[in-house]
This record gives C-alpha cells, sequence and structure tokens, in this order.
C-alpha cells in the first residue's frame, strides 16, 4: 500500500498570489491610524461606518458562509439597541462590560428564537421562505417599536448616556473610534478562526450542497442555526454600539431599511469573504458622505445604479475582482501535497 | 441476523406504485447487486434504503435498529452510505476536502470548531485518496476532475464515511470501458470493510463484483439469488428477454 508519506514534499501553499490578507491588513491598518490624521468629526462619521461594518459582517455569515439569505439582520441590530438603551434609561446601567456583553446575548436570544422557527422544520426551508421570513420579523418589529409606549413610539429612546468603564467615559471621538475598532477587531478575528476551521469546511459542504451533505452525517440545519444565532449576536453587539454612539435609538434600527441596506453594501463588497461586506460599506458610506452634501437629488441615483451594475456585472463583489474563487473560497484541510515522485501516472488513464 | 432488512416496503408517487412490498436482506461483507429494467423502482429503493425517500408503507431495519422515517445525517452516522446516482461531489471545494469533509463527519462541533481532528484525519485522507488514484489530484478543484475521476472520488467520500453498508445508485454511469474495469478494480477490495448494495445497468460489472443478485420490474421482485442462479432464471429471462 503507497503510505501518505510517500506524498512528500512541494508544499503548494505559495503556488498561487494570495491578495486578501494584505487587504486585511492595510485596511486594519489604516483604520488604527485613521483617528490620528482625521478631524474629530469625521471620526465619528467612521465610528459609525466601523459600527455599519459589524453588521455588514453579521450578514456576510449568513448569507456568504451558510447560505441563509437573511432581510431581517436590523431586527437583531434593533432589539439589542433597544435593550441596552432601556438598561442606561431604567437601571442607569452604562458599563461597557455589561451593555456589550448584554447587546450580545440579546442578538443571541433573538436569533436563536427566529432561527429556530425558521430553520428547524423537518425539511430544509427555501432560500425564499426564510428571506421573507426575516423580512417580515424585522417589519414586525419596526411595527411594535413604533406602537409602544414604553419604548418612545416614534421617537424611540433619547438621551441614552454615555458607555462608561470604571470611571472613564466613551465619548464620541476617538476614544469611542477605539473601543468600536477592538470590538470589530475580536469579531473578525472569531469569525476567521471559525470560517477556516473544520466547521467551515463543513459550511461550505452546506452552502454547496445541502441536501447532499446530510447523507454524509451531517445535521445542516442545525449547523445553519448555529451560525445565524453567531450573526444575531454579532448585529446584537452592533446594535449595542450604535445605541450608545448615537445616543438614541428609534424603530428605523429595528426595520426593513437598514435591513435591505446592509444586504446591498456587502453584496457590493463581496461575501463570501469576511473583507468583502466591510469594503462595502467602507466605499458606499464614505461616497454618501461625500456626494450626499454636493449633489443631494443625483446621489441616490448613483448609489442605486452602482449597485445594480455591481449585482449584473460582478455578482461576487468588489472582493471577486481582485481574488480568485479558489481564495474566497479557500482550502480548509492540512496544505494539499504535491507527489514526490510523478514517473507513475495511474490516474491520468481515467483523465 | 442481516445488516439491512427491508420487510414489505411500499412506495406510491401520486397513482405510480414505485415499489409494491419489496423484500430485501443484506449479510455482512456482502456484494449484493440490484438490476432491472429502467422504471423498475431500483434507485426508489435505493432512496429509501438511504433516507432520501420516506416509504409509503413497509420497514427498513439495519443492524438491528429501525430506521424507517430516520433522517439521511442519522442513518448516515449509524453507517450507511449512500453516493448518488448523479455525479455530486463538491466542485468548488478541493479534492482534499472532499474527503476531508466525509471523514470529519463524525467529529463533535466543537472538535470541528477547533479543528481538533484535521492534523489526524491527514493521513487517512491521503491514503483513501492514493488507494483511488487520485493522490495527485488532491489540490485541485474537484470541478477540475474528469467525470470517471469525479465517480471515483464520489466513491471515496462514500467510504471516507466509514460505512458499514454503502449503496452505489450506477457508479460506472458515463465511464470509459477502461474506466469501468478500473472501478471494478478499485471496488473489490472494499469487501472486507463493508457490505454493497449496487444498482448498476451494466450487467457484466454487476455480475463480476456481486455474490447476489436481486431482480426488480414494476416495483416487484421477480427473483433473487446468487449470480448464477440469476443467470440460469427463466423467469428473468421470459421477462427481461436478456441473457443475464
Amino acid at each position: 500500500m503507497p503510505a501518505a508519506s510517500s506524498i512528500g514534499a512541494g508544499s503548494l501553499r505559495g503556488y498561487q498570489r494570495r491578495v486578501i490578507p494584505i487587504i486585511e491588513i492595510v485596511l486594519f491598518a489604516v483604520f488604527v491610524a485613521a483617528p490620528i490624521v482625521l478631524q474629530d468629526y469625521i471620526t465619528v462619521f467612521v465610528t459609525r461606518v466601523l459600527i455599519l461594518a459589524l453588521l455588514a459582517l453579521s450578514f456576510d455569515l449568513v448569507w456568504g458562509y451558510s447560505g441563509i439569505m437573511s432581510f431581517g439582520q436590523a431586527l437583531f441590530f434593533g432589539a439589542a439597541g433597544y435593550g441596552v438603551a432601556l438598561l442606561a434609561r431604567d437601571l442607569q446601567i452604562t458599563s461597557a462590560f455589561i451593555v456589550l456583553p448584554a447587546a450580545f446575548v440579546i442578538g443571541l436570544i433573538v436569533s436563536v428564537a427566529i432561527g429556530a422557527f425558521l430553520l428547524l422544520g423537518r425539511h430544509p426551508p427555501t432560500t425564499i421562505f426564510v428571506a421573507l421570513g426575516t423580512l417580515a420579523g424585522s417589519y414586525v418589529a419596526d411595527r411594535l417599536a413604533r406602537d409602544w409606549y414604553y419604548l418612545g413610539g416614534q421617537n424611540g429612546i433619547p438621551s441614552i448616556p454615555p458607555m462608561t468603564a470604571g470611571g472613564y467615559e466613551f465619548a464620541e471621538g476617538p476614544a469611542y473610534y477605539y473601543l468600536t475598532l477592538t470590538v470589530l477587531a475580536l469579531v473578525y478575528l472569531v469569525c476567521r478562526f471559525v470560517v477556516r476551521s473544520q466547521f467551515g469546511l463543513a459550511l461550505a459542504g452546506v452552502r454547496e450542497h445541502e441536501a447532499r451533505i446530510a447523507f454524509l452525517g451531517y445535521e445542516g440545519q442545525r449547523m445553519k442555526l448555529a451560525m445565524f444565532s453567531l450573526a444575531g449576536a454579532v448585529a446584537g453587539l452592533a446594535g449595542g454600539l450604535y445605541a450608545f454612539h448615537e445616543g438614541f435609538v428609534w424603530p428605523n434600527m429595528l426595520g426593513v431599511v437598514i435591513s435591505t441596506q446592509i444586504v446591498l453594501y456587502a453584496l457590493l463588497g463581496g461575501v463570501g469573504t469576511l473583507i468583502g461586506p466591510i469594503i462595502g460599506v467602507i466605499i458606499v458610506e464614505i461616497a454618501s458622505f461625500a456626494l450626499s452634501d454636493s449633489v443631494p437629488k443625483v446621489w441616490p441615483i448613483v448609489l442605486g445604479l452602482l449597485l445594480l451594475f455591481a449585482i449584473q456585472f460582478a455578482p461576487t463583489g468588489l472582493i471577486g475582482l481582485v481574488a480568485s474563487e479558489r481564495e474566497r473560497v479557500g482550502d480548509f484541510g492540512r496544505p494539499p501535497l504535491r507527489p514526490r515522485h510523478t514517473d507513475a501516472a495511474p490516474d491520468d488513464a481515467a483523465a | 441476523m442481516p445488516l439491512l432488512e427491508v420487510h414489505g416496503l411500499t412506495k406510491v408517487f401520486g397513482r405510480l406504485v414505485a415499489l409494491s412490498g419489496v423484500d430485501l436482506a443484506i449479510r455482512e461483507n456482502e456484494f449484493h447487486g440490484l438490476i432491472g429494467p429502467n422504471g423498475s423502482g431500483k434507485s426508489t429503493l435505493m432512496k429509501c434504503v438511504a433516507g432520501a425517500e420516506v416509504p409509503t408503507a413497509g420497514t427498513i431495519r439495519f443492524a438491528g435498529q429501525d430506521i424507517t422515517v430516520s433522517t439521511p445525517a442519522k442513518r448516515a452516522r449509524a453507517g450507511l452510505t449512500l453516493k448518488f446516482q448523479i455525479t455530486s461531489v463538491f466542485p468548488a471545494l478541493t479534492v482534499y476536502d472532499n474527503v476531508l469533509l466525509a471523514l470529519q463527519a463524525r467529529s463533535s462541533t466543537t472538535g470541528l470548531i477547533f479543528s481538533r481532528t484535521r492534523a489526524a484525519l491527514h493521513e487517512h485522507v491521503m491514503h483513501l485518496l492514493e488507494r483511488f488514484q487520485l493522490a495527485k489530484r488532491c489540490a485541485e478543484r474537484a470541478a477540475a476532475l474528469s467525470h470517471g475521476q469525479q465517480q471515483w472520488l464520489e466513491i471515496v467520500v462514500a467510504l471516507a464515511c466509514q460505512p458499514r453498508l454503502l449503496l452505489l445508485d450506477e457508479p460506472t454511469a458515463g465511464m470509459s470501458l477502461e474506466e469501468r474495469r478500473i472501478t471494478g478494480e478499485l471496488l473489490m477490495p472494499i469487501k472486507r470493510d463493508c457490505s454493497l448494495l449496487i444498482v448498476e445497468h451494466d450487467l457484466d460489472f454487476i455480475r463480476n463484483i456481486c455474490d447476489f443478485l436481486t431482480v426488480l420490474d414494476h416495483g416487484n421482485i421477480i427473483d433473487s439469488g446468487t449470480v448464477s442462479h440469476i443467470q440460469n432464471s427463466r423467469k428473468v429471462r421470459e421477462v427481461y428477454h436478456i441473457r443475464v
């Protein structure tokens, strides 16, 4: 029997150019340096971009990595935002060590409940069923918040005090920016670890052929629920950060507009890679920031056309223009090895 | 006691009776062939056994357990693996990852997240790929393989699930004569490890590797027995006008 050890030297790991790690390093280096060179009001704007990037990352986890089309990420975002706003308003709890974990847990609980309902049927649900189910959840939550007096109705909950850590207040500007960046970086690293693990390989199998993977022994629907819940928790974390950053929460945070916006941003950047949706959010938000004042009437049309072109001509998003499919899908096993000797070629007979 | 016992299996699609009270028994390390003309119910029987279809009536017992309504995943973990008729490898994954995906299926979720079995399974992945002459292609995408090699990869993936009973639905479909010959040679050694239920139209191929044959027609069993018994069965010859 030819032993595996005969497959010897010559790792193929470096056989192709990898661009995603370079983009990741450059982008996070720019994020770290940004407040040093930017004026404070722009830092506040970029903080908002980072929070939306976190939300886009949560959508990427469900659609890009698990094949679940969710139009309801704002539901988890807004629910956690309202949850921490109530903690601050009614219980005067503003400690980052409590409100951020609370936001994470609220997002997790809501997403587990919605996900279990939508995903754990006897048969795998269709994409359209889950898309409409999440969209309906987001819409219902929006309407509920608008009509619930305790939640402030149409006006939401205003005047949320700043987030604190001990005696320190995270005011708008560089302090809150670095707090957000730290959360984004940690979430990014955890997600990277998960999607590149053997669990990530199983997810790739679910994404490619869910019906087939069941015959290998995988419970695809449960795996999807796990990722849906993780994504809900990440969206919740984003909602908690957003509530304290803006100082208020309002029903739009739960609604279909943010849910849909995030889908489009992520698709523009490129789902199925963690960095793609972040790039999508950055580009659209910066373009909006720059152009919405100078050409306010034309900008929404330009944005709409840009997204239509991206979906039509670059379905893998902007990241797909620079990273190969192979790099985006990735390798999950140990680096495949090239055989040491190439004289015998029995498999060529079948090629 | 047989490894697989199918009793009174019936499957009805609307007004079409695809299977009508089929009985089948497969012992450990037995290679059992299912033959019959198109539409006789072979693939439906396979799908019912694997869990892709829920039978209308009847029972399926595997290793002493009633699995009639178990999910495919539960059956796979019990040791019952199906290779589909239509090639269904994971095309965007590498050949290596296709096999690793099947091998790691019994790892716990925590074990998968922390990639605890990745290193330990490496030798096993390479051994299986070598056995089916695919080791040299391990770094390539599965989509890049020829049709025959994709069929082999699918057999490797099925074997990687460490089945006690392997269900092969037309494993040589679309293969050249040379590929069919190699496939037969590659399948024989697995008799040590598991039983086989195989649906195949190539009667020479199935006669060479199977111990027992069951002949189906219109959802009913026409005859069942050893290869020589079926070869000499007048009933089979009369019904199908073929020499088995």
